[in-house]
């Protein structure tokens, strides 16, 4: 789990680095596509079955549906921004932070909630704090920490040393260097980081349901449990769509905030 | 185009400034003094890892002296907040760092930014220095570092170091990272800017052949920033101090003194010597040129013109021959390859 999240991370750094990406690009079309087309396809695959038994009509409705979406967004969304708010500073701090115990204790700790289990998580911070959505998006934060934390790190680590000594070496302080120069030249990677926070949070929010704060994994259960397939793709498909839309409009943001010149 | 308004020069003076940067090791500079006139060009020339950074650094307090006093017009450095401090001093790296997420413009605006200039003056500034370091014209200002290349980046650094008008400047290899012509070149511009702004620079080499051509005074340095000779650049070329200051010299000291002596300090022969050859050399040229122009005459003398093209005399090789012997008594024929 830890590997994978070092190298996703990696390869979004890499994917930012210095691009001059026009801004429509068939790239830009082909997610809001994609979301068109399996959201099409689950409703002509639903209505083609015709009538929903009892228990597939409890679900398979739109108010219903609507509101498990909602809850399920506003815990991924609610998660990552805790997450921003926490790691940006943090990673800025350690950036800075020439001790190397200080680094390695902080990202030791980032890395193990990253590589516990969500569910162990989740279920852990239930015990601990009660059932409800602040423990969701508790578990959430801990589980996402770790790729705003690190490309915090790397955005700002990243950046030529030159170009800060030449900051100082012309009168700024050290807030000035982090506002007007660390700062906008690690926003790309920082970005990055962020993005990939918001699409682990929309797949973890699922297991939010084992602790009765709702969302999209309440419908997987229910298909799930009372073996009704339908409903089950319907809840999964609905979550891929979520977690593509978030990506995607992450990305439209990554493209808006780069600096230009880099 | 000449600056008319500019602050020159302020002295500086170092006193028994040393810095180890680890209690182990010998110190990178060990005792350092020397006394800088205002408006005075000085070299720093020595070995790499001799302490040439590291001295320089020392006066805008990138690297903290661990001891010895620091005096820039009067004040002691050490006293004062280091960001106002730098402010007042051109700083000029050979990794150039010029922010890449700024436009050029924006880039020459950050000291007057920091220092609260208004809108307007800042801009005038910003088009006064691009108008200097010779980019005006084209989009420069509205472009981005990495749409320009090395020497025009190299030309914006210098630039954006002299934006607020700073006494002091200190350039660490500030043209090492460019080709061989475009630094004879922005050497070349930098010295006829010196001119007229008569700023107190504090620029550090590897390459003595460019201490040569720019300094006033060239300070040679051995390990741990040691000053084994500091003197003008003829007197170093005709007197070095000892075997390690030769060695920096190198071969053709007789040729590199007389890139430093102009044609017009030459006792001339009369206009009639000069043969009929199309080659011809201005008063305002040095010798080294001089001798060029001789050689391609086929060692006849050539015609020496003045600034308004008339012919006021012409030279050949004892001509030069003498004037170098005036310059440099001393240097002996081994030497004088
Ligand atoms: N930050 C540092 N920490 C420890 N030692 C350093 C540091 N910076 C420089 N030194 C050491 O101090 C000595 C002088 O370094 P300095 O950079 O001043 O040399 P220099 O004359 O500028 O060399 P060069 O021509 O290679 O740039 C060297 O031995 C170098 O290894
Ligand atoms: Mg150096």
């Amino acid at each position: 789990m830890t590997n994978l999240a070092q190298t996703q991370t990696q390869l979004l750094s890499v994917q930012t680095a210095p691009s001059q990406k026009r801004f429509f690009t068939a790239k830009r079309f082909l997610t809001p596509l994609l979301i068109v087309v399996a959201l099409g396809g689950l409703l002509i695959f639903l209505a083609a079955r015709g009538e929903p038994d009892k228990i597939e009509a409890f679900a398979l409705n739109w108010p219903y549906m609507l509101a498990r979406v909602w809850e399920h967004t506003v815990l991924a969304v609610s998660a990552t921004l805790l997450v921003a708010i926490i790691a940006i500073p943090a990673g800025i701090i350690l950036s800075h932070t020439h001790n190397r115990w200080v680094r390695g204790f902080v990202l030791g700790i980032a890395n193990m909630g990253q590589a516990t289990p969500a569910v162990g998580v989740i279920i852990l911070f239930a015990l601990i704090f009660g059932i409800g959505i602040p423990t969701a998006i508790a578990a959430l934060v801990i589980y996402a920490l770790l790729p705003v934390l690190r490309n915090t790190m790397v955005g700002i680590s990243q950046i030529d040393a030159s170009v800060i000594e030449s900051a100082r070496g012309m009168g700024m302080t050290t807030m000035q260097i982090l506002r007007r120069v660390e700062l906008p030249l690690a926003v790309p990677v920082i970005l990055a980081g962020f993005r990939t926070a918001l699409v682990f949070s929309v797949g973890v929010a699922t297991i939010a349901t084992f602790i009765n704060a709702g969302g999209l994994g309440e419908v997987i259960i229910v298909g799930l449990k009372l073996s009704r397939p339908a409903v089950l793709v319907t809840g999964a498909i609905v979550v891929s769509c979520i977690a593509l839309l978030m990506d995607w409009l992450a990305g439209l943001a990554e493209d808006h905030l780069r600096p230009k010149g880099v | 185009m000449i600056k008319t308004t500019s602050t020159s020069g302020v002295g500086i003076t170092l006193e028994n400034v040393s810095k180890s940067y680890n209690s182990s090791a010998p110190a990178a500079v060990d005792n350092f003094s020397m006394n800088i006139n205002p408006g005075e060009f000085i070299m720093l020339v020595g070995p790499s890892g001799c302490g040439k950074t590291t001295t320089m650094k020392m006066i805008n307090r990138i690297i903290e002296p661990t001891s010895g006093k620091i005096i820039i017009d009067g004040q002691d450095v050490l006293s004062l907040n280091p960001s106002f401090l730098r402010r007042n001093i051109g700083y000029v790296i050979q990794q150039i760092g010029l922010f890449p997420h700024m436009t050029i413009a924006e880039n020459i605006s950050v000291v007057p930014n920091l220092l609260g200039w208004s809108k307007d003056k800042t801009a005038d500034r910003v088009e006064e220095l691009l108008a200097l370091v010779e980019l005006d014209g084209g989009s420069f200002a509205r472009r981005y570092p990495k749409e320009l290349s090395g020497g025009q980046q190299q030309r914006v650094g210098v630039a954006r170091a002299l934006a607020a008008d700073p006494p002091v400047m200190l350039m660490d290899e500030p043209f090492g990272a460019t080709d061989p012509i475009t630094r004879e070149k922005l050497q070349l511009e930098f010295l006829r800017l010196q001119e007229s702004m008569h700023k107190t620079i504090v620029f550090v080499t590897h390459d003595f052949d460019e201490a040569l051509k720019l300094g006033d005074r060239i300070a040679v340095l051995s390990a741990g920033s040691q000053i084994v000779q500091f003197d003008t650049p003829a007197n170093i070329l005709s007197n070095p101090a000892n075997e390690y200051v030769s060695s920096f010299i190198g071969q053709g000291a007789a040729l590199k003194s007389l890139a430093l002596i102009d044609v017009a300090q030459a006792k001339l022969l009369p206009a009639s010597a000069a043969t009929s050859s199309p080659h011809s050399v201005a008063t305002f040229d040095n010798l080294r040129t001089a001798l060029d122009r001789v050689v391609l005459a086929g060692g006849h003398p050539v015609a020496v013109l003045d600034e308004a093209e008339r012919v006021v005399g012409a030279i050949g090789i004892e001509e030069i021959s003498d004037a170098l012997g005036a310059d440099v008594r001393n240097l002996s024929p081994e030497k004088a390859v």
